[in-house]
């Protein structure tokens, strides 16, 4: 089918109110604080993205502390339970779309056009847009904080009736809040998707694309997909509470279970959104590091697109207690477990891409070798917890997560801190401070597992998520857990550190920073400068 | 390969042509969401595997009574909150065959001192029993009015068809009590409830 428009172009119609200030941008441009209100540069909205997931990776970490400061324990000491549902709840809110989804994206905003030879993001008036939408939305989510009531309490994954008939007055907020950062979230994959697809440099193809770009593009895809459910879902949440509808309320025909499947209709390719960037990630730093080509490009590309569209046939396995038919069951099951072979590709991959490598423990590289090794312990309980019947054992206990934080945290946190050691050079010029990121990395590497793996024993032992207060023989697993969260959010104070002086100064970096780095925003100077590629470049197949 | 140069206008055609396609696609996503609700609801009666029955009345099959095999149909009656009514049933378990016609009296007693409406949401277990279980008559197709105090009786006629599969030895049916809001007086409430029929 085709689409004829009249001219202006979509991002001349979608700012006209602003064209004004963006002309005045190409002549003078705005300085101070409007400089960067203003800007229309994918590598400065990279970067704002990428401050502003920081910001909400240590406000969701605060979060995440309170939760085990009084899990360090049993019985209820710091906080009232109804507190403590408001923690774990925006905990897991603030995590998921604010700390890690707007890190890839703005890793994407920075390192797509560098690594596809592109000018700029191909709309970069929407890309001002899509970044500003989510300090306004954060700043909704977490002022509900203060509104009587508090904060939503139902968990992330709100089930309805729990986060409708039963909610805070505070929840019309959290589903404003959620459709403004899903509406960025949206606008944020319509550019990648056409950067990517119109913006290449002459010659290169698309199997000629370093795999963060196809993992993002396959990423973006997945976001069109799957956002406007999550639109859909809490728009009829909001018409049950507000508006008088019946859509998940029993008492006027609905139906709870109907909420649970648009949900994790949505809620599961979401965490593969969370996971496939980092994929990218991984496959970019592993072979500079071990200076050899990525062994197996194309079976990633494949596995990559094999992992989503999987995805959309697995969700019922997050609700396998809810009273699902055998027959249902065991489809979702076989279909999870189904997974497991694209992403053991993946890692069969990795491991072959080091298999005599000559290898060197960048920074960088130490968290893309632990992504691989807990990523996949990860993986491993994920498959466990895809057996239906033993699911019903481990469903809603620390198993569980113990699993999801094992793959979020050493998966895609790690992916992102070893994408901005990698990056950094090519972002400030300097090398980021070797030592000093080498404790960041065991410090973290020491506070991942001892906060996480303890849970996996307290869960199959049938402790319960979501529960301020414990039975005392899990006592000892979660003084552990607890400790080793300290730790591991401390240490992120590290990170910071680390940042700051690579941007103060530092090692001065060559444009190709890492010896074994091909891509080609090694092609371009360190640090960056603000324009790139504006005439494009010429891209060389590298000879196979 | 040859893919339009960002230089020349092949480009912004090019990314004027994907932004729309993806907004259609967005659009469409956002539609399917909202269709899966009544798709949702199609499909679970076209299986039965949610264990919702028909929420109208059926018609009884004149089929065999199957005398080789006795069915155990039990009742459980639930309130809610919200609702001060009292749902009983005269008896919690029946033994029938299938194939009989059954009829059992379900009494509802509003024990508050205010006049509601409300609703008896069944639900059937195991949930593929569903599609074997006939209504003729159930208080559950309607909403039910209460004065303060009232007892009201009402019938539920049933059946269970023979084609029911032989492994389910036991039927479960959950009435669930449900507040309805019609925030009126009773003379409008008859009122309103008239447009709530219709809608």
């Amino acid at each position: 089918m085709a689409f004829h428009f009249p001219k202006p172009t979509p991002q001349q119609n979608t700012t006209t109110a602003d064209a004004g200030l963006a002309d005045s941008h190409h002549h003078e441009r705005p300085r101070g604080l409007m400089r960067w209100v203003l800007t229309t540069n994918h590598k400065e909205i990279g970067t704002l993205y990428l401050l502003f997931s920081l910001t909400m990776f240590f406000v969701g970490g605060i979060f995440a502390l309170v939760v085990r400061a009084e899990l360090f324990q049993p019985g209820l000491q710091l906080v009232e339970p109804e507190f403590f549902n408001q923690m774990t709840t925006m905990h897991g809110l603030i995590m998921v779309f604010g700390a890690v989804m707007p890190a890839f994206v703005g890793l994407a905003n920075w390192m797509v056009p560098l690594q596809i030879g592109a000018p700029d993001m191909a709309l970069p008036r929407l890309n001002n847009f899509s970044f500003w939408l989510l300090p306004v939305a954060f700043t909704l989510l977490l002022s509900t904080l203060i509104m009587p009531g508090g904060a939503p309490n139902f968990g992330w994954t709100f089930y309805a009736p729990l986060s409708t008939t039963y909610a805070p007055p505070s929840t019309t907020f959290f589903i404003f809040s959620l459709h403004l950062a899903g509406i960025s979230s949206i606008l944020g994959a319509i550019n990648i998707i056409a950067t990517i697809l119109n913006l290449r440099a002459p010659g290169m193809r698309m199997m000629d694309m370093p795999l963060f770009v196809w993992t993002w593009l396959i990423t973006a895809f997945l976001l069109i997909a799957v956002m406007p459910v999550l639109a859909g879902v809490i728009t009829m949440m909001l018409m049950d509470i507000n508006f008088g509808t019946s859509f998940f309320s029993a008492a006027g025909g609905g139906d709870p279970v109907l909420f649970q499947h648009l949900f994790w209709f949505f809620g599961h390719p979401e965490v593969y959104i969370l996971i496939l960037p980092a994929f990218g990630i991984v496959s970019a730093i592993i072979p500079t590091f071990a200076r050899k080509r990525l062994f197996g490009y194309a079976s990633m590309v494949y596995a990559t697109a094999s992992i989503a569209i999987l995805s959309f046939l697995v969700w019922a396995h997050h609700m396998f207690a809810v009273g699902l038919p055998l027959v249902a069951e065991l489809f979702f099951m076989y279909t999870t477990m189904l997974i497991a072979v694209p992403t053991g590709v993946k890692v069969f991959n990795w491991i072959t891409t080091l298999f005599r490598g000559s290898i060197t423990f960048e920074p960088p590289m130490l968290f893309a070798l632990a992504f691989v090794v807990l990523f996949t312990i990860g993986g491993f309980s994920g498959l466990m917890l895809a057996i239906a019947p033993a699911d019903f054992q481990y469903h809603d206990t620390y198993f569980v997560v113990a699993h999801f934080h094992y793959v979020l945290v050493p998966g895609a946190v790690f992916a992102i801190m070893a994408a901005v050691y990698y990056w950094l050079p090519k972002w400030t010029g300097h090398y980021p401070h070797e030592r000093l990121a080498q404790v960041h990395f065991w410090l973290s590497v020491i506070g991942v597992n001892l906060t996480f793996f303890p849970m996996h024993f307290s869960g199959l032992a049938g402790m319960p998520r979501r529960i301020p207060d414990y039975a005392l023989q899990f006592a000892d697993f979660n003084m552990v857990s607890s400790l080793g969260a300290l730790l591991y959010g401390t240490s992120q104070l590290v990170f910071v550190l680390v940042v700051i002086k690579c941007v103060r100064g530092g090692k001065k970096a060559p444009a190709k920073a890492w010896d074994g780095a091909e891509d080609l925003e090694w092609s371009v100077p360190s640090p960056a400068p603000l324009h790139t590629f504006e005439t494009p470049p010429h891209f060389e197949r590298p000879a196979h | 390969m040859t893919q339009p140069n960002r230089n020349e206008p092949g480009a912004s055609n090019g990314v004027r042509r994907t932004v729309v396609r993806t907004v259609v696609a967005l659009a469409g996503m956002f539609a399917f969401a909202f269709a899966l609700v009544p798709l949702y609801d199609v499909f679970c009666e076209v299986t039965g595997i949610n264990g919702k029955t028909k929420n109208s009345a059926q018609a009884i099959i004149h089929e065999e009574v199957d005398e080789s095999r006795m069915i155990t149909v039990q009742f459980i009656t639930r309130g809610s909150s919200g609702l001060p009514w009292e749902l009983d049933v005269e008896t919690r378990q029946v033994r029938v065959h299938p194939g009989q016609t059954n009829e059992v009296n379900f009494t509802f007693y509003n024990r508050s001192d205010n006049s509601n409406w409300g609703r008896a949401v069944p639900s059937v277990s195991p949930s593929n029993a569903s599609l074997h279980l006939r209504k003729v008559t159930c208080f559950c197709f309607e909403e039910q009015y209460l004065q303060a105090g009232e007892r009201i009786e009402a019938p539920l006629v049933f059946q269970l068809t023979r084609d029911l599969p032989p492994e389910i030895k036991t039927v479960t049916l959950v009435y669930t009590l449900y507040p309805v809001a019609h925030e009126n007086e009773p003379l409008q409430a008859q009122v309103t409830a008239g447009k709530g029929d219709e809608a």
